[in-house]
């Protein structure tokens, strides 16, 4: 196979990528998108395998690899729950990133000698910054897989003197940058990817719980990042317009999520939280409970629900229970819709595809700024294991840490109910007020077991 | 605990304090039920019925009164069983405490504890046993059917080869819950409706239900309702004046008046007076709600309908809920069974007079031996107070805001470009050329992707990130390039890359599809 007709491959496999992803922006596009991106995949991966540079040798190897890469990808694919995508992510991540260090690895031992001397300059960046971002993805990917999965615990570690260690990290890492210009010794390279390794980890271990989505999809970007630079160093346009698409998309999604939670992306990035400006403000009243009848007792004489799922959904697997609840209710007449605040769960979008595995009708299930105009003429709003994203603070209290991040305003509509396990404080350990306004009741127990509850008298 | 329902003595009181689906709510709560024999029947529940739902059923008051610990009733007690009640024994009923000192009096010597039904405060949590709503809204419904009865007339407009009908013309003073229901039940019987409210925060309430808010031009600020508990607060002489103007001009063509008006603790003001019944046209019917309260109208006469000189049919009875006593019973006594529950905080049987409780406490007004009426006020208002309206900006400033910030963006960009543009010139000026056509083609692709994402629907976040991990397994291109090398850990080192990118492509497209496919339209 000539060049051209390698180059025109790629080409086409970029443009599908694009489509691919562009096709996303509504449900019914965007199943014809996957299938674009598949072909796009094909394109370019059997580009390759016929193009130039390939030998007979690398054939035997490479059948069984991708059989048996393929059939774990498959069986990863098919036994992985929903509430655990967002582990499976960041999992999926951590091998972009390790691909990256190795491919840059190779470069580094691989010969450089038709290089000028200026290019071969740029080469040795390019590997250096490879690897770099390579073993940040991968360290920062598997310590996230690790607190998404209840491996580790998921508050954040903070280091004292935390921003110095990564500041000299850097500086060591630059150093020995132009150490490496200068004398192409390797082993300089694996120093600095010994400490890239520890900056990953360190990075995303400082980053507490409610940030996690921010985390994901900044992971997300760098491992898009990776991949572009990894196209740099081996001169491939189709990886560096590849890893381009994707660490543009991490960015933004990155963005979309700071943005819902009012915060910006370095103090995310530097991790910690909490340090609220001043005194909370003092909450009256009192945490009313209620019983399932009477949730249910209210539900049945409600015209209008509105319910505001969260991680503790996702972590109860209650979102079968919740759909049959919807659908229940929507066979009584009353209008149900789900209101899905930006960051809610784990991982951008989280959600949604909860809801949808448990079939619940995508038409149904509304975004903050769609749903929060109805909420005061809703008669029932039933909060499922959230806390921050309906937390009345947001916009009340000036010294709260959340102050001003967006919110669902569901103490506007006319009764609450709150589906929470206890009495305790959200992941941002926050109070909320909202549990303790006129009206709100607090239904007490693990989500699933209170919507099955629900489910036995709601018929 | 024991609690009894004994059979209401007034003649023309239909209505029970307890219903067999109350009952068995309250003995879910631990308690133990009694009814008066056939105390139901006026309302349609049998002895049997009673029985049936682990009642039991006792032969007369007096036993009753000697056998529970928590008697229920709907109306105000008699002297009769003023007589009959013990000491530290509760009663549950309405009892009007503002006009009825001496029956307080008396029961208070007796030392019993009494919890008033029009007595709970109307806060948002105490709705579920505010028996005063709950039964304004069967009066509201039944006033409209009253008054139905009565006019001869249809309410919906038609137009029929036998000629044209036109639509009845209703008005009703006071849109509280009685007004409000009032007004449902009219629209839906297709007449026209309009109501008035001292109360200006209710016109929304009346444009909702579907009637036409009466207008008054009017500059002196009323107080919005929020100070008074959610009820209207009496008006100035200069307002007054203003409304049975307003109310006179009206008087010629409305068919049907229905007043609600009240004020707590006070003789309902008289708001439709002699010379508008005058006005009127014959066959007209006034219903007036407030009768028990001396009427909003000059000429009603409690418990009675009757014609004015020109023929208008003016209605005072006192009784509508009870007019509907199969319903009115339900509600009533599921506000007392609600009243019961929160006395039964443990739902162990055992009540606890919460003092503390701001609903029991404004419940309350006798409690050990001791008058607790009137209570201090709630801690927390009924009605959140009526914010300051945002000042509206005028179109041209809000038009002007717009270019403002439209100019920012477009400064702020051309900043953007300009060191974008410098930092690339720096770059083009050092490296090589082979370097700077794939900078070209990483710099728009960077572009691309930012122009496509943001299209990207927010409920498809997570097919998003699936298929970028996919796509980002165009990595394998890299490692297969270098599987070919001659060095044995490169070709290593390359074959484990090539394994985990496919496992990244095979298992990103294939969950992606996996999601996709469950995303449906209803």
């Amino acid at each position: 196979m000539s060049v051209g007709i390698l180059s025109a491959s790629y080409i086409t496999a970029s443009v599908l990528f694009i489509l691919s992803l562009g096709g996303l922006s509504n449900q019914e596009k965007a199943k014809r998108a996957v299938w674009y991106g598949i072909f796009g995949m094909a394109i370019a991966v059997i580009a390759t395998i016929f193009g130039p540079g390939f030998t007979t040798l690398s054939y035997v190897i490479l059948v069984p690899l991708i059989v048996i890469g393929a059939l774990i990808g498959k069986t990863v694919a098919e036994r992985v729950e929903m509430t655990e995508m967002p582990q499976l992510v960041a999992a999926l991540h951590s091998f972009v990133g390790l691909a990256a260090v190795f491919i840059g690895l190779n470069s580094a031992m691989g010969s450089h000698d038709a290089l000028t001397k200026a290019e071969l300059i740029i080469h040795e960046v390019e590997i250096f910054l490879g690897v770099f971002i390579g073993a940040i993805t991968f360290t920062g990917s598997i310590v996230a897989y690790a607190k998404l999965a209840g491996r580790i615990d998921g508050k954040a570690l903070i280091l004292p003197g935390r921003h110095i260690l990564n500041a000299a990290a850097v500086v060591i890492s630059l150093i020995l940058l132009f150490m490496y210009i200068n004398t192409s010794e390797l082993w300089t390279l694996y120093v600095m990817l010994f400490i890239a390794l520890v900056v990953g980890a360190h990075l995303v271990a400082a980053i507490g719980g409610a940030d996690m989505p921010v985390v994901v999809s900044m992971l997300n970007s760098y491992s898009g990042w990776a991949a572009a630079a990894t196209g740099f160093l081996l001169g491939n346009d189709l990886l560096i317009v590849t890893g381009a698409l994707v660490g543009s998309s991490g960015a933004i999604l990155s963005y979309i999520m700071c943005k819902a939670m009012n915060r910006h992306f370095l103090s995310v990035i530097l991790g910690g939280f909490g340090n609220s400006a001043g005194p909370a403000m003092e909450i009256d009243g009192e945490q009313v409970a209620i019983d399932g009848a009477g949730v249910a007792t209210s539900l049945e004489d409600a015209d209008s629900v509105v319910i505001v799922p969260g991680y503790g959904m996702a972590v109860a697997q209650a979102q079968q229970a919740v759909a049959e609840l919807t659908r229940r209710l929507i066979g009584n007449g009353t209008k149900v819709r789900f209101g899905i605040h930006p960051v809610a769960g784990r991982l951008p979008g989280h959600m949604n595809v909860l809801l949808a595995e448990a079939k619940v009708p995508y038409d149904i299930v509304l975004e903050m700024d769609e749903i929060n105009d109805d909420l005061p003429e809703t008669d029932v709003v039933i909060v499922i294991g959230s806390n921050d994203i309906v937390n009345p603070a947001a916009q009340e209290d000036p010294n709260s840490p959340i102050a001003g991040m967006p919110v669902l305003e569901v103490w506007k509509a006319k009764q609450v109910f709150v589906s929470k396990r206890g009495q305790g404080t959200g992941y941002s350990g926050i109070e909320n007020p909202l549990f303790f306004k006129e009206n709100t009741r607090m239904f007490y127990g693990d989500a699933k077991a209170s919507i099955d509850q629900l489910l036995t008298i709601i018929k | 605990m024991k609690i009894g329902s004994i059979k209401e003595k007034n003649k023309n009181e239909r209505r029970v304090s307890m219903t067999p689906a109350s009952a068995i709510q309250i003995i879910k709560l631990g308690h133990e039920c009694y009814i008066e024999e056939n105390a139901g029947l006026a309302a349609g529940f049998s002895n049997q019925d009673y029985i049936d739902a682990g009642v039991k059923v006792i032969n007369n008051a007096k036993n009753m009164c000697r056998e529970v610990d928590i008697l229920v009733k709907v109306q105000p007690p008699t002297a009769d069983e003023v007589s009959l009640l013990q000491k530290d024994k509760t009663l549950i009923s309405f009892f009007y405490p503002g006009q009825s000192e001496t029956l307080l009096n008396s029961i208070n010597a007796k030392g019993s504890n009494v919890l008033a039904m029009d007595m709970v405060p109307r806060i948002s949590r105490a709705q579920k046993m505010d028996a005063l709503s709950s039964m304004a809204n069967i009066a509201g419904y039944r006033a409209v059917i009253e008054a139905s009865n009565n006019y001869g007339r249809f309410f919906t407009g038609q137009v029929t080869a036998a000629g044209k009908i036109p639509p009845a013309k209703i008005l009703i003073i006071g849109a509280g819950v009685a007004g409000l229901a009032a007004i449902g039940a009219a629209t839906s019987l297709g007449a026209q409706v309009y109501a008035f409210d001292v109360r200006p925060e209710v016109a929304e309430q009346i444009e909702s239900m579907g009637a036409e808010f009466v207008f008054l031009d009017f500059d002196e600020t009323q107080t919005d309702g929020s100070e008074s508990g959610g009820y209207a607060a009496p008006s100035s002489p200069e307002f007054r004046e203003k409304q049975l103007e307003k109310f006179t001009q009206l008087a010629p063509n409305i068919d049907i008046v229905i007043t609600t008006a009240l004020i707590p603790g006070r003789e309902a003001p008289k708001l439709w007076l002699e010379n508008m019944v005058l006005e009127m046209r014959t066959g007209s019917v006034v219903i007036d709600l407030a009768a028990e309260r001396g009427g909003n109208c000059e000429l009603t006469v409690p418990d009675q309908k009757i014609l004015s000189e020109n023929g208008v049919t003016i209605i005072g009875y006192t009784d509508f809920p009870s007019r509907m006593a199969a319903q009115s019973s339900e509600l009533y006594s599921t506000n007392i069974r609600h009243m019961i529950s929160d006395l039964t905080p443990e739902k162990d049987g055992v009540i606890n007079h919460d003092m503390e409780d701001d609903v029991i406490r404004g419940a309350t007004v006798c409690f050990g031996g001791e008058i607790t009426f009137p209570p201090p006020p709630p801690k927390i208002q009924a009605i959140a107070a009526q914010s300051a309206k945002p000042i509206q900006k005028s179109k041209s400033e809000l038009d002007q805001e717009k270019s403002e910030l439209l100019a920012k963006s477009g400064k702020q960009q051309t900043y953007a470009l300009v060191c974008g543009a410098i930092l690339m010139l720096v770059i083009g000026a050092y490296a090589p050329s082979s370097f700077m056509q794939h900078f070209i083609v990483f710099c728009l692709s960077c572009f691309v992707g930012f122009q496509v994402i943001w299209n990207v629907s927010h409920s498809l976040h997570t097919p998003l990130m699936a298929v970028t991990n996919a796509i980002s397994g165009i990595i394998i291109l890299g490692a297969l390039l270098q599987m070919g090398s001659s060095n044995l850990i490169i070709t290593i080192l390359a074959s484990i890359s090539v394994l985990i990118a496919t496992i990244n492509i095979v298992g990103g497209f294939m969950v992606t599809r996996r999601m996709l496919q469950m995303f449906q339209k209803s």
